[in-house]
């Protein structure tokens, strides 16, 4: 006997760890399981072990002070060798993390894995997912950046919105009045401490329900599930054609996670670390908050609800979504498992994946929030003063000088907030221009106190000439027959 | 039977033992529940409110709109520089002013002063007001938040020390308003009935 194989021998006859192992590792398995959708909930494990590891030596230099973290970021990046590379590998782990966990649940949730009697292991998934989103958002906090400050002060004020008690959780939750020193602190506490001694004990028993309950069979068409009668049909599979999941099935997850920490380390490379953008000074007003990436689409969805919806949406939307996923498998514990029988399954999952994307997207482009910047440096191109009276120019100034192009644009350059003007003599008519103008209304504000007279009348006269050449001006034709001695014009000059 | 005897009795003492733990956890519980919910119990009412200066009356010239920065009056020693806020201060005319918080009532992201525009524009989610505070378009459902002021020995100071958000201390929420605020919105029928009535449910 070797020198290993006898100090293994000593350990095991004192541990007896060695025969559960190996049965848990041998355990047979559908063969059918052994497919390359299986993979995702290893990679999940394997990605939460990087981060893991980056976590501890991130803790090595950072500091979790209000006066200090950030330096301590800087520190990292610049100074320690390689910190930039290691807080890389955790951000965009954090990334990996949440998007596999998401790929993972569609995963189960099209195959069927979530019904009888895998109902547990979902719900500890649900909560998975939770802590997962907990750590992302704990863990943008303590890139204690402006980002993060003003997100806090997001989340300060989402909590604020509970009823009654909304004004104590904002407190519990920064540890004091305001954002500072002791919101940092026990947010570093929740991320270190809290969240991942939570989520390995839940992993644990994720994991091992799945060893116990056995690996969900590959969905078939018409193979329904039966409280009564699954189980039993369970056994027989793996029986008539189960395989060991070691190594029959195994070497699909190793490859796998192997492939997405190389890519984990790949982005950390290409991209480097996220941030840290500016010091969390809130005297420092001239920023724009962004949230990380995952929580982008909600920063959308808060941007589009009509006002009066804002608070319902916020208080009951997460309750009715939370509570719809853990009752998910009792309200659908039987019947068919594979997508092909089940396409209201199918569309939700579309639908949903559709929605995400749809307001991620559009919170990158943000085409709600004013350019605070467009007035400075644009003046009104040329284009749009050639051939203009002395009045219509003074107008062009004053369009210029009141920042309208903070929310519109004009000339392709300008915010989007409101619409853009390069046709608006074409929608509205001279008195529309002069209504929206002074009274606001839609979404503008009105402009009625910050403008005199002479500059509306100015302004109105150079709105009224933005309109396309082939293009006639909006006109009031009642106006002419009311006002007008001469004959009333007949025909409309509406063109398409 | 004298088993039996020794099983109650070994029984019993283990009630007896788990009783204990029960109490000493309650008694524990008690310190650990009031530390973890200090940072609540002691904002009670107006804790962590008090008055603050921004600097003399001069700094803040007649019609203009000024950020002036303070110290919050609540600090740790870990605070770094958080403990310095802004707010904006618009004064009217003579003593009489407006304070307002630089967190838009949307969702508290920091809102710039545009005085050419006459507005105050929030970067997030595209929140507007007029130069009174009030609500001009954009997702808020409110004016800006106002601080209580008053002007002693020529010096501006405001009762702040708590994040202004929607549901913090009710001085944040109805501030102190000049009745001549309400003049500048008379042009705007749409906002000024949209205030009137935010008005009367805050007061």
């Amino acid at each position: 006997m070797s020198m290993i194989t006898k100090i293994g021998a000593w350990f095991d006859r004192r541990l007896q760890l060695a025969a559960p192992i190996r049965e848990a590792a041998e355990h047979p398995v559908p063969r059918n399981t052994a497919s390359w959708f299986y993979v995702f909930g290893s990679a999940a494990l394997t990605v939460f072990l990087v981060q893991i590891v980056t976590g501890i030596l991130l803790a090595l230099i950072y500091v979790p002070s209000a006066g200090e973290a950030w330096s301590s970021l800087q520190a990292l990046n610049h100074n320690v060798t390689l910190g930039w590379f290691i807080r890389a590998v955790h951000g965009w782990g954090s990334n990996f993390m949440v998007a596999i966990v998401l790929i993972h649940m569609a995963q189960v949730f099209l195959f069927g894995a979530h019904k009888f009697p895998r109902e547990l292991t979902w719900i500890l998934g649900v909560f998975l997912l939770l802590m997962t989103l907990g750590m992302a958002f704990s863990g943008q906090v303590l890139r204690f950046d402006q980002d993060a400050y003003w997100g806090l002060g997001i989340g300060a004020s989402i909590a604020s919105r509970v009823p009654i008690v909304g004004p104590a959780i904002v407190k519990l939750m920064l540890g004091g009045p305001i954002i500072a020193g002791a919101t940092l602190s026990r947010f570093f506490a929740l991320h270190v401490f809290v969240i991942p001694g939570l989520l390995i004990a839940f992993v644990v028993l994720h994991v091992l329900m799945v060893l116990k309950l056995g690996i969900n069979e590959w969905p078939m068409p018409g193979r329904i599930v039966r409280r009564a009668t699954y189980e039993a049909q369970y056994h027989a599979l793996t029986k008539s054609e189960g395989a060991p999941f070691v190594p029959y099935a195994v070497w699909k997850d190793l490859f796998f996670a192997g492939f997405i920490i190389l890519a984990i380390a790949a982005c950390a490379l290409y991209f480097g670390p996220f941030g840290p953008t500016g010091q969390p000074d809130p005297t420092i007003i001239q920023t724009a908050p962004r949230p990380d990436y995952f929580f982008l689409w909600l920063y959308g969805v808060l941007s589009l609800l009509p006002p009066s919806m804002e608070t319902p949406f916020l208080l009951i939307a997460p309750a009715v979504v939370i509570l719809g996923l853990i009752l998910l498998p009792f309200l659908s514990g039987e019947g068919e498992k594979s997508w092909k029988r089940r396409p209201i399954a199918v569309l939700t999952v579309l639908l949903i994946a559709i929605i995400l994307g749809t307001f991620t997207r559009l919170a990158q482009v943000a085409p709600w929030s004013p350019q605070m910047n467009a007035w400075s440096g644009d003046p009104v191109p040329d284009r749009y003063i050639h051939n203009t009276t002395a009045l219509e120019r003074q107008g062009a100034l004053v369009f210029q000088a009141k920042q309208c192009r903070n929310c519109h644009s004009l000339g392709d350059s300008g915010g989007q907030r409101g619409p853009t003007l390069d046709s608006v003599a074409v929608r509205l008519t001279g008195d529309q221009l002069i209504r929206q103008v002074i009274q606001g209304g839609g979404n503008m504000p009105a402009y009625g106190n910050n403008l005199s007279p002479a500059e509306t009348t100015a302004l109105v006269a150079f709105l009224k000439t933005l309109h396309p050449a082939t293009q006639r001006p909006a006109r009031d034709s009642a106006r002419d027959m009311v006002l007008s001695d001469s004959k009333p014009k007949t025909a409309s000059p509406s063109q398409p | 039977m004298s088993n039996e005897t020794t099983l109650s009795r070994r029984g019993f003492f283990m009630k007896l033992g788990i009783l204990f733990n029960g109490l000493v956890a309650t008694a524990l519980a008690v310190p650990i529940v009031g530390f973890l919910f200090s940072s609540v119990t002691r904002g009670r009412g107006d804790g962590y409110l008090s008055w603050v200066s921004l600097g003399p009356v001069t700094d803040f010239p007649e019609g203009e709109t000024r950020l002036a920065t303070f110290r919050n009056p609540y600090v740790m020693p870990t605070d770094g520089k958080t403990v310095n806020t802004v707010a904006w201060v618009r004064r009217i005319q003579g003593d009489q002013f407006q304070v307002f918080a630089v967190n838009c009532a949307h969702l508290g992201c920091p809102v710039r002063w545009f005085p050419q525009s006459g507005l105050f524009m929030c970067p997030c989610h595209g929140g507007a007001y007029y130069r009174d505070g009030s609500r001009a378009s954009g997702p808020p459902e409110r004016g800006l938040f106002e601080y209580p002021y008053k002007v002693e020995n020529g010096f501006v100071t405001i009762q702040a020390g708590e994040l202004p958000t929607p549901g913090a201390a009710v001085a944040m929420l109805t501030g102190t308003k000049p009745p001549c605020a309400a003049q500048d919105r008379l042009v705007s029928i749409q906002a000024s009935s949209e205030f009137s009535s935010e008005r009367v449910k805050a007061t």
